[in-house]
């Protein structure tokens, strides 16, 4: 089950951050602090995954970007990175080439795919052609 | 509202807007419900009383006609519902997961796995609709509809004689998934649809857990998976790791098993770091199952220790403590000390601990295993924990060849650095009991097979002559620095008083050092001191030479 989704540059602003367990507020903003300090101290060559209190944090690099995932002790690291992939590509799809400050200026879009892709700390869709169709509608009815 | 929902992201309280969401998700306009949903989501949660009152809007939306809208409410359902509002809406997602709609069902199943584990007993409304959820073509669906079942086996074990009767349909997935052509889909790097095969692959391990006959169906099928896979990229690797996980749980037979082993050794060697840590996690909970096997890559994984990613160093010094025996702890061994030299402090301590421990329990002989306990001591003397010290105490009291040796090695680890307690503390006690043994320079030749590489290592150090003011002023200085404890004071002064009888010329000197603490700052020190003042002025005459 994961826990929670936090995208983080390399200054260390979090630009997205989804959980799907219920955290008080207070303690989010110092656990993506503390994460987010040891992601930025890895460097190229170590591992993608580490060990965080009672449960596992899968992260990976992209330009500038952090995509960071926290899981419980059963669920598969390999296939969490590869989850990891596939959101980005679908990012990637529907913004054509994705960077930051698309995120940023477009957050509720992307919280949008984010949720169709997983629901309840669980992966629903990795179809990108299924995630994308709702909010093709959505933009269409607004323009 | 979006601007909203970025600063309850930064952190910041966003209670005012709770009312917003509210009237956003009541209004007709998609995009309205769109972003009033997704606040809803963000900013209630179960602990609010608020989001009750959109129970009532959520029942609207799902029997709306528009699909989008009605997979809205299922979602907002499925992430944030609570006891009440599940027992409320259970019969409407119940409806929904019976719908021809795979968009629909596809969330509706995430929903009932939601309520499912938070109010197990509407379990039984659900049951028999997964069973038509499972035999669906729809990866989607069928993702989510395993999901449901996982979750109904985790929260009620009774369940999964149930499920075990699905295991074929199971297997047939699984087998149409490999053997399937290129489907564009689904397909990841060649690989269809990876993520239905790791969620069969784990729901396939729940139900196998101590059952042999399911066990033995799924064997044929999971050794096709593995050696099918294609392991060039990540994603064969996850795949492939997810069955070694299962055929370490499930009752497989012993050729299975050798192969699951055989994968985790070539993930070792592997050049991608990730593969290797997974490799390791995994070997430590097969090390209890299968000894043997893990033997085998015994050297790959000291090899790990030299990484310099600190995961992977913390996983492989597990492993090898787990793997240490009679046989290969010299080896093993060399290569944690050799570790310790480099490692932070927080391993420090848990490396001490355990080769403690392990040198305990599997030395061959108690010549190493006092060189090994001290090599420790002086390398990680400040990260040890204070009960070790009278743990090495009481076992240094007890080898009685080896009095001098060690007195010896302490000594001369004393006089390079007074600054770590621990081996402070055990030294100055050493000295205390035996310095007679130190003085004349006795080592005795201990009995006990050494092999030849130790006896010429130890054979060439010299045997250390001191004189007993050199002893008292190595004392005096610990006695005197700032950086010593004081409990090491304490040690330092009931040593100095039992080298009063040892010693036969410094008496004199003896008396001095401990009147002068007679009127020291710290109680315990003060009291020691008057009192062994006493003894000194009123009871010489029950002085005895200590031969």
């Amino acid at each position: 089950m994961l826990k929670f989704v936090l995208l983080v540059n390399k200054q260390g602003q979090t630009r997205l951050s989804q959980y799907y367990e219920y955290v008080p507020v207070e303690e989010r903003v110092t656990t993506e602090a503390d994460i987010v300090r040891k992601c930025l101290s890895r460097n190229e060559e170590s591992c993608s995954f580490m060990e965080y209190k009672n449960f596992k944090v899968v992260f990976r690099r992209y330009a500038s970007l952090y995509f960071i995932v926290g899981v419980d002790n059963s669920e598969n690291e390999l296939s969490i990175l590869e989850f990891i992939h596939n959101i980005v590509e679908t990012f990637d799809r529907y913004f054509e080439s994705v960077c930051e400050l698309d995120i940023m200026f477009n957050i509720d879009r992307a919280h949008m795919m984010l949720d169709e892709m997983i629901v309840n700390g669980n992966i629903v869709e990795t179809n990108k052609s299924r995630v994308l169709a709702p909010i093709a509608v959505l933009d269409k009815s607004n323009r | 509202m979006a601007k909203l929902l970025y600063i309850h992201m930064l952190g910041y309280p966003a209670h005012f807007g709770q009312m917003e969401t509210l009237k956003l998700i009541a209004s007709p306009r998609f995009s309205d419900k769109r972003l009033g949903y997704l606040g809803a989501m963000m900013l209630l949660d179960e602990r609010q009383d608020i989001h009750i009152l959109i129970t009532n809007c959520m029942k609207n939306d799902m029997h709306h006609q528009v699909q989008y809208v009605v997979g809205l409410a299922l979602c907002a359902l499925g992430s944030i519902c609570s006891e009440e509002m599940s027992r409320d809406l259970s019969g409407e997602v119940e409806k929904l997961l019976k719908s021809s709609n795979p968009y629909i069902v596809r969330k509706a199943a995430l929903c009932a796995a939601r309520i499912v584990r938070k109010v197990p007993d509407l379990m039984e409304v659900f049951v028999p609709t997964t069973r038509q959820l499972l035999s669906e073509k729809n990866h989607a669906v069928l993702l989510t509809g395993i999901c449901l079942v996982t979750e109904m086996c985790t929260v009620n074990p009774d369940s999964l004689q149930h499920f075990r009767r699905f295991l074929p349909n199971l297997v047939r997935m699984l087998k149409n998934l490999i053997m399937a052509g290129y489907s564009p889909e689904h397909d990841v790097h060649g690989i269809s649809d990876p993520f239905l095969q790791v969620r069969v692959l784990r729901l396939m391990r729940m139900l196998g857990k101590g059952d042999e006959d399911t066990s033995e169906m799924m064997n044929d099928i999971l050794a096709q998976v593995a050696t099918n896979t294609d392991s060039s990229k990540n994603v064969g690797h996850s795949i492939l790791y997810e069955t070694v996980l299962t055929i370490m749980d499930i009752q497989s037979e012993s050729g299975l098993r050798v192969l699951a082993v055989n994968i985790l050794g070539r993930f070792l060697s592997n050049s991608d770091r990730n593969v290797r840590y997974v490799a390791l996690n995994t070997l430590l909970r097969t090390v209890s199952v299968d000894y043997n096997a893990v033997q085998r890559h015994r050297s790959t994984i000291l090899d790990c220790l030299k990484e310099s990613d600190v995961s992977i160093r913390r996983r492989a010094l597990e492993l090898s403590f787990a793997l240490v025996n009679k046989n290969n702890i010299r080896t093993i061994m060399k290569e944690v000390l050799a570790f310790l030299d480099v490692a932070e402090p927080e391993f420090k301590s848990f490396i001490a601990t355990n080769s403690l421990v392990a040198a305990e329990k599997h030395s061959p002989n108690k010549r190493w295993h006092i060189d090994t306990v001290l090599t420790v001591l002086i390398k990680a003397g400040s990260y040890m924990q204070e009960e070790l010290v009278f743990t090495i105490i009481a076992m240094l009291s007890q080898t009685d060849q080896l009095h001098g040796y060690h007195t010896q090695r302490l000594y001369v680890a004393l006089t390079n650095d007074i600054s770590q307690q621990p081996l402070v503390q055990v030294a100055i006690w050493a000295v205390g009991e035996y310095g007679d043994l130190l003085v004349t320079g006795q080592v005795e030749n201990e009995i006990g097979g050494g092999e030849e590489e130790e006896e010429e290592e130890e054979g060439r150090r010299e045997v250390v002559q001191v004189t007993e003011d050199e002893v008292l002023d190595v004392l005096e200085r610990v006695l005197q620095s700032p950086q010593s404890s004081p409990a090491t004071r304490q040690y330092t002064l009931n040593s100095v008083m039992k080298l009063s009888s040892r010693f036969s010329t410094s008496l004199p000197r003896i008396k001095a050092m401990v009147s002068s603490y007679g009127n020291n700052m710290d109680m315990e020190l003060q009291q020691r001191a008057v009192e062994y003042c006493a003894i000194f002025s009123k009871h010489d005459n029950m002085r005895t030479e200590h031969k």
